[in-house]
């Protein structure tokens, strides 16, 4: 029976990213050194291809990018800085409830340009403490284009990578600039924000 | 050298606007750049998007690809002339490689037969140069069809149009053939990094601020050879004392 067969795949899937839900916050790793921090990254890269080479349908794929990104990127970290001034006046709930629209906005918004890691693979070359954190820099190496740099910050204090760059262009700026503009653009309104996160990417 | 020195100091670079503080993006003439910034969306949407697309769906892309190597291969001396200029021999002792294999193994620069030997593409241009020697960012700007901009690199644009090595020495019509090609290949890019390019300037809540952050920080990353240490955001800043 193909339909029960989805179901249950579903229900894996489910139970992955509620299992990976409750880990926020309590990693069962720690980072604590840049080479650390590196295997960190090389396990997190291994994962993305993985997902990226696997035969899987695209939504399949985007929630096991997600499933990855709740696991190993701070989003404590990330949402508090993409948010700016205005998580301050935000409530826990509003925060976490952000939280939640936002990571699965980031898995469809990078899940699709993840598509593009398709034959390709990536290398950690080079790892160092800079300012309270690690950069574990790696090269993107895809068929038929030149190589690229994406480069990871991995935060000690929650052994997870809070920032990544792709040939400098860093995903916490842009969407400080991006959910900043929507923020504007719904009057300061978070709850709409909110809400429209959780179809845009 | 002299006419060079002439023409920055003809382009006034002295008067780089720059920015007071220590900010991110500076861009006072904010209000002009988002009046191109609609042109340059609407010649997107009305020609160089649609064109792109035919290109693509009409010239087989090692063709396409050839094209662009040809274009590309014949900036190379324009490239190592700012290697030499920043003081980096190594990096234009590989680019003038670069121009030899690739314009005799690669059959005039068709293809890029440097890269299958491992001698990757280096970019380089008279905006970094003036980087290295110190001249400051300058103001952002973004300029009909070109689009995003510094006045820095806007600048250094105007030096290598103006200074380029090869179109001394190419015929008119050879001339004619690179911008034609440099021209075909940079609107067929368009179509390649098409979704990536659709979402930002027609998924973003504002695309202007938003092509004007990914510019910044890539032009960025050029100019300090990927090294970005004093651009990373530091969101652990201060949290220190609540320790």
């Amino acid at each position: 029976m193909p339909n029960s067969n989805i179901s249950r795949r579903l229900a894996v899937v489910g139970l992955l990213s509620s299992t990976s839900l409750a880990l926020i916050g309590s990693p069962s790793w720690a980072v604590s050194s840049a080479s650390q921090a590196e295997s960190l990254i090389d396990k997190v890269v291994g994962e993305i291809s993985r997902i990226a080479n696997s035969s899987g349908s695209e939504s399949t794929k985007i929630s096991k990018f997600e499933s990855v990104f709740k696991r190993y990127a701070d989003l404590p970290t990330i949402t508090r800085t993409v948010l700016g001034a205005d998580a301050r006046s935000a409530s826990s709930s509003q925060l976490s409830s952000f939280a939640n629209a936002f990571s699965g906005y980031m898995a469809r918004k990078y899940g699709k340009r993840f598509r593009q890691f398709v034959g390709g693979a990536v290398e950690v070359t080079s790892s160092r403490p800079v300012k309270s954190f690690y950069e574990v820099k790696t090269v993107a190496k895809l068929q038929g284009k030149s190589d690229f740099d994406v480069t990871f910050l991995v935060s000690g204090r929650s052994s997870k990578f809070f920032d990544m760059l792709i040939e400098g262009v860093s995903l916490l700026k842009s969407e400080r600039t991006e959910i900043g503009a929507m923020l504007d653009r719904r009057r300061g309104d978070i709850n709409a924000l909110i809400s429209d996160l959780r179809s845009a990417g | 050298m002299g006419p060079v020195l002439a023409i920055v100091g003809a382009l006034g670079l002295s008067a780089c606007s720059v920015p007071s503080g220590d900010v991110d993006v500076h861009d006072p003439y904010e209000a002009t750049n988002r009046s191109i910034h609609g042109f340059n969306k609407g010649l997107d949407r009305a020609i160089v998007r649609p064109t792109s697309q035919v290109i693509n769906a009409v010239v087989p892309e090692p063709v396409m690809r050839s094209v662009g190597n040809f274009a590309s291969n014949l900036g190379t001396p324009a490239t190592v002339m700012n290697d030499v200029l920043q003081g980096d021999l190594d990096t234009g002792t590989h680019n003038f490689f670069r121009f030899v294999i690739n314009t005799t193994v690669g059959i005039g620069g068709l293809f890029d037969a440097a890269g299958w030997m491992g001698l990757e593409e280096r970019h380089n241009d008279f905006g970094q140069t003036l980087a290295v020697w110190g001249v400051p960012e300058g103001a952002y700007q973004e300029l009909p069809v070109l689009g995003p901009s510094t006045e820095r690199a806007t600048a250094g644009l105007i030096v290598d149009l103006l200074t380029d090595p090869v179109n001394t020495v190419l015929p008119n019509d050879e001339r004619a053939a690179r911008r034609t090609a440099g021209i075909f290949s940079r609107i067929s890019e368009r179509d390649v990094f098409g979704e990536t390019i659709d979402s930002v300037l027609y998924d973003s809540a504002d695309s202007y601020a938003q092509l004007r952050s990914i510019y910044l920080q890539n032009r960025r990353f050029q100019v300090s050879d990927g090294n970005l240490e004093d651009f990373y955001i530091d969101p652990f800043e201060g949290l220190d004392a609540q320790q």
